[in-house]
């Protein structure tokens, strides 16, 4: 009887997922701050970096990205460059022509 | 006609395939959010002004403490996960109890929330909405939209690892099979995640 | 294909799929299977069905539209006749079809896997897709009627119209999941189910066609499923999200419906082609052109498809940015279709031809595919495009392409695999004779649709003016002979299921897929032994050795 053991173990110590929570929590009071000061334009773009930064976080550490297979992060990142190519795209109609 | 006796042949189990079919739900379900976000884009972009004005309206804190509470049901959910790999089968399902119950006080915020917006009439269809300029009241269109899609999303997560702590206490989930239970906290995750995004976009606009 | 370890039936014949006997009985042996195969079939039974009432629907308008004013219904049925007809054709029967039919039943076994990765997934795919086709029926027989605002359901009348529209989006809304879990469920099984030795270069062309289209479902369905449910949502709570007088924007929705319709056109495309490519080798006994070109050209097909949608936009007033870029990119997505015209007519080159009926199927694809393909290009073309945007240029491209490509690739699929799925032949001399009713029948019905189009002739018009009547006859008639083709070929082939004359080989037309290796019809288990897989899946000449059996270890 086998099992598909080949991967090694998906799983950190109990302390990284508390550090990672903590780093989570900082950048959320860190947005929470950062949205009173008023950049203008670039203030969205803060606000999704800092929430990317968060993913980031999620993904590799909670979900374990970072010890799947390669074949997954290829995936995750064809599904995010479609969403990125589906925003380009739909912005050279919105960002040139005003109705 | 012969019957066959149907011989109960060992499959090769394959946890990689579990969590690679987990995976690529979850990109459907970015998708599906991500079509309301590219949308989002377009009417932030055309109304900016009345995007900002609206979002003063939103209640701050109920959306930060959700954020924390969210976030930490995360890690309860990751915690989880690593106590029946270490077969810590108790912890495991004390850790699961309390996502649920995380889960369950983000609605509970959501619910106290929108009962006040609706007291002051920010509701769906009603006159106080549509007498507002049409700027806020895309951006109330999209805010019950998301945030109510999201809020299904955590009702199905709640109800996905109830069923994995039935068989976390049955044994079915143990410490040499709980590919389920990383496919029920993939989920999580994921709802997780798309709140971080919804949280600055809808309630700290500048 | 060579393997080391072959299926072999033991003194003759196993039981097959078709007699196999679990814990369900009767009925429920077929409702409750999760056997990719069984599941197969009962989306092939399901889908020839509803490919029915959208033919019916197709015959009806062009029956109406042979006189100019009014000729059998009134303006409000042929709006609903003609919103029907594209909702089944398009959503209910081809951009499932060859997947969920030929995919079902053929991937796992072309992979040497005894199943898909997930197959109670598979059998929830299947009652999604029944439940979506039940509420499109529902919608036309209920209080309402059915949708009249075009399969596009474009802002704002899709919000303003009484007809039964939340029925006909929630359809979509759940077909769009049955298609989604389809493609994740075959990703899946390619990725993690290749047999031993089946590296990606060793698969068929037909899982690569699978492969390319599954990542198109999983990826884009889900924006139309957002998209129909915020129309919804619109119509029943009043939200504003696309509703002009509540400050949306109806141009927004149609980015966001073409974001995910016009990918779905490749979601149709892909695996016919991926049947053309399984087919032309074997009725020509040569290795298929340029194997690594028709695999990668799924793929850029899927990738650059994405990318083209605003081409269905041009006359609608979007940024001359954007219609530079749509239209750039449209004339770089022909180029990989194109390639696989090549390397397909490459393959035929100096073969040994056997025209049999899914070879003329398959030669049919080809002639019709490019020119359905070449007056896309056309319409790639910013100035022509603005005047032939909805005309009945597109639609006759629409039929080139969908029914010419995909409808011409299902009947080739029919005829290759059928006798392999059910171990009967059909009447090959009366599927020859259908197949050249069907073609002719065809180019009378669509090729005036390219001329009405260029004469000015507008889509989806109840009335028209008398200069188009004539080539309007000429399309109505032609539509006869095509349905007449339509059912000679459908009765020959249901025919042959009960008389047909039974096959007992395992290698029917002389293939190199695991498929012709194996029993037919096929057992529950496809393979005795997972194979070891040693060769490509097209080697002929090379390998003689592949009909032998060998002792299983």
């Amino acid at each position: 009887m086998e099992k598909n053991i080949t991967h090694k173990e998906h799983t950190h110590s109990y302390s990284i997922y508390f550090l990672v929570w903590l780093a989570l929590i900082t950048l959320t009071g860190l947005t929470a701050a950062v949205a009173g000061i008023n950049f203008g334009k670039l203030s969205v773009v803060v606000a999704i970096v800092i929430a990317m930064a968060k993913s980031y976080l999620v993904l590799t550490e909670f979900m374990h990205l970072k010890m799947e297979q390669k074949a997954f992060k290829v995936f995750v990142f064809v599904a995010l460059l479609f969403l990125t190519i589906s925003f380009t795209l739909l912005f050279t109609d919105y960002s040139f022509y005003v109705r | 006609m012969s019957t066959q006796e149907h011989v109960e042949e060992h499959v090769h189990r394959d946890d990689i395939r579990s969590r690679m079919g987990m995976w690529l739900f979850l990109f459907s379900e970015l998708l599906l959010f991500g079509g309301l976000f590219l949308i989002y884009s377009v009417y932030r972009f055309m109304h900016p002004h009345a995007f900002s004005i609206a979002s003063k309206e939103m209640n701050t804190f109920f959306g930060t403490m959700n954020t924390i509470i969210l976030l930490t049901s995360s890690l309860t959910m990751a915690l989880a996960i690593a106590a029946i790999q270490r077969g810590k089968k108790i912890l495991s399902i004390c850790l699961q109890i309390t996502t649920i119950l995380f889960g369950a006080a983000f609605m509970v915020n959501k619910f106290l929330e929108w009962s006040a917006e609706f007291r002051e009439g920010n509701f769906p269809g009603s006159a106080v909405l549509q007498s507002k300029p049409q700027g806020q009241i895309l951006y109330f269109g999209l805010y019950y939209s998301m945030v109510g899609l999201h809020g299904i999303h955590v009702l199905v997560g709640m109800t996905v690892i109830a069923f994995m702590l039935r068989f976390t206490i049955k044994g079915v989930i143990n410490k040499d099979n709980y590919v389920k239970l990383e496919a029920a906290g993939l989920y999580w995750h994921l709802v997780d995640i798309i709140w971080i995004f919804l949280f600055p976009l809808f309630y700290l606009i500048t | 294909m060579s393997s080391d370890t072959l299926a072999i039936s033991h003194n003759g014949h196993s039981p097959s799929y078709l007699e196999y006997e679990g814990k369900h009985k009767g009925i429920w042996a077929w409702l409750l299977s999760t056997d990719h195969k069984r599941i197969g079939i009962l989306y092939l039974i399901a889908i020839i069905s509803f490919f029915a009432v959208g033919v019916t629907l197709g015959f009806l308008i062009r029956l109406e539209l042979l006189t100019p004013q009014g000729t059998i219904v009134g303006p409000q049925a042929y709006n609903e006749f003609f919103t029907l007809h594209g909702v089944i054709m398009i959503f209910i029967v081809v951009i499932p079809v060859i997947p969920a039919v030929f995919g079902n039943f053929f991937l796992p076994i072309m992979l040497g896997a005894k199943d898909v990765a997930f197959p109670r997934l598979n059998l929830l795919s299947w009652y999604l897709y029944i439940t979506g086709g039940t509420l499109i029926l529902l919608s036309i027989i209920l209080p309402g009627g059915a949708a009249d605002t075009g399969w596009t359901f474009y802002i704002p009348y899709s919000v303003r119209t009484g007809t039964n529209m939340i029925f006909t989006l929630s359809a979509v809304f759940i077909l769009g999941f049955s298609s989604i879990l389809t493609g994740l469920n075959f990703l899946t099984t390619i990725h993690r189910m290749r047999a031993p030795g089946m590296g990606w270069f060793k698969m068929p062309l037909f899982a690569w066609s699978l492969y390319a289209t599954s990542w198109i479902q999983v990826i884009v369905t889900p924006i139309v499923g957002i998209t129909l449910l915020m129309v919804v949502v619109e119509r029943v709570f009043h939200v504003g999200i696309f509703d002009p007088t509540l400050g949306g924007d109806p141009l927004l929705f149609q980015h966001m419906f073409w974001m995910y319709s016009h990918p779905a056109v490749y979601i149709i495309i892909v695996p016919a082609m991926g049947v053309i490519s399984e087919i032309i080798p074997v009725f020509s006994q040569r290795t298929i052109f340029g194997y690594k070109f028709i695999a990668f050209s799924s793929l850029a097909i899927a990738l650059f498809g994405s990318l083209v949608w605003g081409h269905h936009m041009f006359a609608t007033g979007m940024s001359n940015t954007s219609e530079f870029v749509f239209s750039l990119l449209t004339f770089l997505v022909a180029i990989p279709s194109a390639i696989k015209v090549f390397n397909w007519t490459a393959t035929l080159y100096k073969g040994s031809i056997k025209l049999e009926a899914p070879l003329l199927y398959s030669l049919a694809f080809i002639f019709l595919f490019s020119i359905g393909g070449l007056t896309g290009v056309i319409q790639g073309a910013l100035n022509v495009d603005i005047y032939l945007t909805d005309t009945y240029f597109i639609v006759g491209h629409i039929h080139y392409v969908v029914f010419g490509g995909t409808g011409i690739a299902l009947f080739a699929a029919l005829h290759y695999w059928l006798p392999k799925m059910f171990g009967r032949m059909y009447n090959k001399k009366v599927a020859k004779f259908a197949f050249w009713n069907i073609f002719i029948g065809f180019n009378i019905t669509y090729f005036p649709f390219f001329i009405l189009g260029w004469m000015g002739m507008p889509r989806r018009s109840y009335h028209y003016l008398p200069q188009f009547q004539l080539y309007h006859v000429i399309s109505t008639v032609g539509s006869w002979i095509l349905v007449i083709g339509l059912f000679t070929m459908l009765f020959n082939l249901l025919m042959s299921l009960v008389r047909g004359k039974k096959v007992t080989e395992n290698n029917i037309w002389g293939g190199e897929t695991l498929e012709w290796q194996i029993q037919t019809p096929p057992t529950t288990e496809n393979f005795e032994d997972i194979p070891n897989i040693i060769d490509g899946p097209y080697e002929y000449k090379q390998n003689e050795l592949t009909t032998v059996e060998e002792e299983v270890n």
